[in-house]
């Protein structure tokens, strides 16, 4: 298949990269970019590991092809931390140990970010967590994660910033 | 809690490989990408039981980008291989089979390309000739003389048998005021790690091969690879760098690791086999699903007499690990009670499906669902109150379970009274609310060496720097569970430092000492002591300088405590470690200091050196019509010893409470006609975060005088409890006895119903 040129920001870091147009979001992400803090964890679009942010919107990298962020703006786990200062969200999930193997942590942070932006004042723990419904982890049983952003909700974070 | 007397040990301190995890800098197998890298895959068996008569892949080698093409017959030397390496009948599974296929999913061929695209094409251009067989995909009738015969040389597919007794069951039984008998299903559940199988192996023609992989055990798969290649033990460096997930699923050597290593031998280029989801839930393993026979005699007053167990286990198509699960839910249906007798009778029956082995648990989720039901619904026929049964009965320091193991520390007894208060405090329930409990015990790491290993069963060497940082070497296992920064923790207090100043160096045989690995809740506790007596080695030689150098009268001792190197009877004399270190490199002629520990458990009995205990409480909404199920609380009282890494515990427990949970209602994994029906995660349901309850946990003070600092077994064994306490509360709302796990909602409901209607049929009467 002839390949396409894709014009896209990752981290804020302007690329141009000529990929197969079939080739997933995350795929381009981690083969051609190179970034392999996102990784995948199914076929089926079920597990949230490869979540990432385009525009400031989750998504899941395996879900979308990468063509069809043309000209978007896409936020990987590299890019949360800024200038060597993490992201209170990654400073929330050291606090609370809200990771174990690891795996899903990056996917877990983008959909934290992401509904973090959307809703900087949950108005309940379930609320929380029905956001962070679609990523799964085996390891930590989530708890652990949801006080991490319920932390930085209630503004734990803010001197961070 | 009593009050902390350590400076490091139990406080909330950042995971040490934290920062690497939670900014994507965390490199995992599935991240490895070397220069030259080929891409494998493997065709697999679409049979259950087949012979393979011919295999031609002239057609797939003709695609472009296809390097080579390995069989089992042509290309491997056909060792057939197996973690229970002292005995070689165990030793059953070739990996890439060399000429009979004995489950869906098994390896047939392996192809290497320069993509994973074109490897993928290659394997439909790849023709097998197969001789079907029949065959047999349940325990109950594999073991029928009829059945399909599955390996030679074993008599009915048993493949081991397992006895565990003392004292006569039937003289108790007679003292038996009331016997009960049960039989119960236990379904198979997959560790289902986010991280699938994946391997990179890179063979040179000097005959060295060097491993990234994603397991649980470095040395176990230098060792397995090296006797499967025929290549010295030596010549094979295993990488485990980040692993993504084990929970017993990641210490047998599997498809990933032999066939990137034989393709990889094959071109002398490096290769690499990733695992897809729906390949990792077809041919990697199981827990072993189970059939329970259980029968037990008690005294009205609730003394329990004998109990009786007669188990057949759903081996799967190979042994692996499976053996000692056999052993271990034995041994843990009797626990955590004393019984006057106690039989168990073990049978593992090979048969054509997913082969099944450890997972988080070991056997005891099974035994306790059986188990811990049983003594509710006879506690409930005897009118007794279910806790004081318990309490009544159980494990207490200084028992020993008959020719078995001593019990050295137990928390058991102020485990149950803190569960009682609990229930206590939820006062009347809500309608369709009701609570179960139920107790268990676990092992701090197996005492059995069926692996055969020559080495200490954990090692350390702890390196002092000129700067006072701190080199630790181990071979345990960091797989998430938090082993690495626990044993940071032991070592820094032991040698008196900060958590910042020790480097943790492990999961790489060139530089880590041999270590048996993550399983069976052993790092901690073994891991640990080795690390503690490294460190106090180091520690001792430090201040032999310290003495010199401060001039006390010798019948004055000297420590370190964080970082401050002092006279113990006037702690404000002494001087800085990181001082002294660069005295004590001078006086070594500039040699650093080297400590070294190792452990091995010996005079501990033939389970393990140390036990857990521990009692759950869920408070469950059950509604009967349709069998959902909302867990509203979990409460743990847990008694694991002298907690070392608080963060790392919290997260242990509640990451063994979802599991546990997934064992007992949410992850069920049919097979039919041999083959997985819901190998995906849309199919395959694991719990959600929205499903997930508050989990509170009472940690119980006790010290266990064989572990670190007084440190047992945490994370494990709490996957044991929550299948029966939620059956329990099931019981207790709605008097439904559910005998097989998991309890699916279906379940619930069609056994309601059938209790509906039997009720109104007797009230026609």
């Amino acid at each position: 298949m002839e390949k396409k040129l894709l014009r896209f920001s990752v981290n804020e870091v302007p690329y141009e990269i000529y990929i197969n147009p079939k080739t997933l979001l995350v795929e381009a992400i981690r083969d051609h970019v190179g970034l392999t803090g996102t990784k995948r964890g199914c076929e089926t679009v079920s597990c949230g590991v490869c979540t990432v942010m385009v525009n400031g919107m989750a998504v899941k990298g395996c879900s979308i092809l990468a063509m069809q962020v043309d000209g978007m703006s896409v936020t990987t786990v590299e890019g949360l931390e800024k200038n060597g200062k993490l992201d209170p969200i990654q400073t929330a999930f050291l606090d609370e140990g809200a990771f174990q193997c690891g795996f899903c942590t990056s996917g877990m942070l983008m959909m934290a970010k992401a509904f973090l932006n959307e809703t900087p004042k949950p108005k309940d723990e379930m609320e929380i967590r029905r956001g962070m419904e679609g990523n799964l982890c085996r390891c930590t049983g989530y708890n652990s994660i949801i006080r991490s952003i319920a932390a930085v909700a209630s503004g734990k974070y803010r001197e961070d910033k | 809690m009593s009050e902390n007397k350590y400076a490091v040990l139990n406080t909330r301190v950042h995971n040490v490989d934290g920062y690497a995890k939670v900014t994507g800098r965390s490199t995992y197998t599935f991240d490895v990408k070397l220069p030259n890298m080929l891409y494998g895959k493997i065709l697999r068996s679409p049979h259950p039981h087949a012979k393979i008569l011919k295999i031609d892949y002239s057609e797939a080698l003709k695609l472009p980008g296809v390097l080579t093409v390995a069989t089992g017959k042509e290309d491997t030397l056909g060792v057939r291989q197996g973690i229970w390496r002292r005995y070689k009948d165990l030793c059953d599974e070739a990996i890439l089979t060399v000429d009979k296929v004995r489950y869906i999913g098994e390896p047939v061929a392996a192809v290497a390309a320069v993509s994973e695209e074109i490897a993928e094409k290659a394997l439909d251009l790849i023709n097998v000739d197969y001789e079907v067989l029949p065959f047999v995909d349940d325990p109950m009738e594999a073991i029928k003389k009829e059945a399909p015969v599955i390996h030679e040389g074993f008599e009915r597919n048993v493949n081991v048998t397992r006895q565990i007794a003392w004292g006569d069951v039937e003289d108790e039984m007679e003292t038996a005021d009331y016997i009960r008998e049960d039989w119960f299903k236990l379904g198979g559940q997959h560790h289902m790690c986010m991280e699938t199988r994946a391997a990179v192996a890179s063979y040179t023609p000097d005959g060295k091969l060097t491993v990234w992989t994603s397991t649980q055990s470095a040395y176990y798969h230098q060792a397995l690879l090296a006797g499967v290649l025929g290549l010295r033990e030596g010549n094979i460096r295993v990488i485990a760098p980040y692993v993504g997930g084990g929970f017993g699923g990641k210490f047998e050597l599997d498809g990933a690791q032999f066939c990137a290593s034989i393709l990889s031998m094959k071109c002398c280029k490096p290769v690499k086999v990733v695992f897809t989801r729906e390949e990792d839930f077809i041919a990697s393993k199981r827990r072993t699903p189970m059939y329970y026979y259980v029968r037990t005699g008690v005294k009205k007053d609730g003394t329990f007499c004998a109990r009786e167990a007669k188990v057949f286990t759903n081996g799967g198509a190979y042994t692996g690990m499976g053996a000692t699960a056999l052993y271990l839910t034995g041994f843990f249906h009797s626990f955590p009670y004393r019984w006057k007798a106690y039989r168990y009778d073990g049978y593992r029956v090979y048969t054509n499906s997913l082969p099944s082995t450890s997972m988080r648990g070991f056997g005891a989720p099974q035994a306790m669902f059986c188990s811990e039901q049983q003594i509710d619904w006879i506690a409930s026929d005897l009118g007794l109150d279910p806790i004081e049964m318990r309490r009544k009965n159980g494990h207490y320091e200084g028992y020993e379970v008959p020719g078995q193991a001593t019990i050295a520390s137990c928390g058991l007894d102020q485990c149950l009274t803190k569960i009682q208060e609990w229930v206590k405090s939820k006062g009347k329930l809500p309608k369709n609310r009701s609570i179960g409990i139920s107790a268990a015990g676990f092992m701090s790491g197996g005492i059995f060496n069926w692996f055969d290993s020559p080495y200490s069963f954990s090692s350390a060497v702890v390196t002092i720097n000129y700067d006072g940082t701190v080199e630790l070497h181990v071979g345990a296992q960091e797989i998430g569970q938090g082993s690495s920064t626990t044993l940071a923790l032991i070592c820094a207090e032991a040698l008196g430092v900060k958590l910042e100043d020790i480097k943790v160096h492990m999961g790489d045989t060139d530089h880590s000492p041999a270590d048996l690995g993550a399983w069976g809740s052993r790092q901690t506790l073994m891991a640990g002591n080795a690390t503690k007596m490294a460190a106090e080695d180091a520690k001792r030689q430090l201040l032999e300088f310290a003495n010199a150098k401060l001039g006390f009268n010798i019948i004055y001792d000297l420590d370190i405590r964080q970082g401050w190197v002092y006279n113990v009877a006037r702690p404000e004399r002494g001087m800085s470690y990181y001082d002294l270190c660069k005295e004590a490199l001078r006086g070594k002629e500039g040699q650093r200091i080297i400590g070294r520990g190792f452990y091995t458990p010996r005079r501990k009995g033939m389970i393990s050196p140390a036990y857990s205990y521990m009692v759950q409480g869920l408070d469950v909404e059950i509604d009967p019509e349709t069998g959902h199920i909302k867990i509203h609380e979990s409460v743990t009282a847990h008694d694991c010893g002298q907690p070392i890494n608080t963060l790392g515990l919290i997260g242990q427990l509640e990451g063994a409470a979802s599991m546990a949970i997934g064992f007992g209602y949410y992850e069920y994994l049919p097979v039919e006609d041999g083959k997985v029906m819901n190998p995906n995660l849309v199919d395959y349901k694991l719990i959600r975060a929205p499903e997930m309850p508050d989990c509170h946990v009472i940690e119980i003070d006790t010290y266990e005088p064989e572990g670190p600092y007084g440190a047992k077994e945490a994370g494990e064994g709490l996957t044991n409890p929550h299948a029966a306490a939620l059956g329990n509360a099931i019981f207790h709302g709605t008097g439904l006895q559910m005998k097989e796990a998991p309890i699916r909602a279906e379940a619930i409901a069609k056994a309601w119903k059938e209790k509906q209607e039997k009720g109104t049929e007797k009230k026609k009467k």
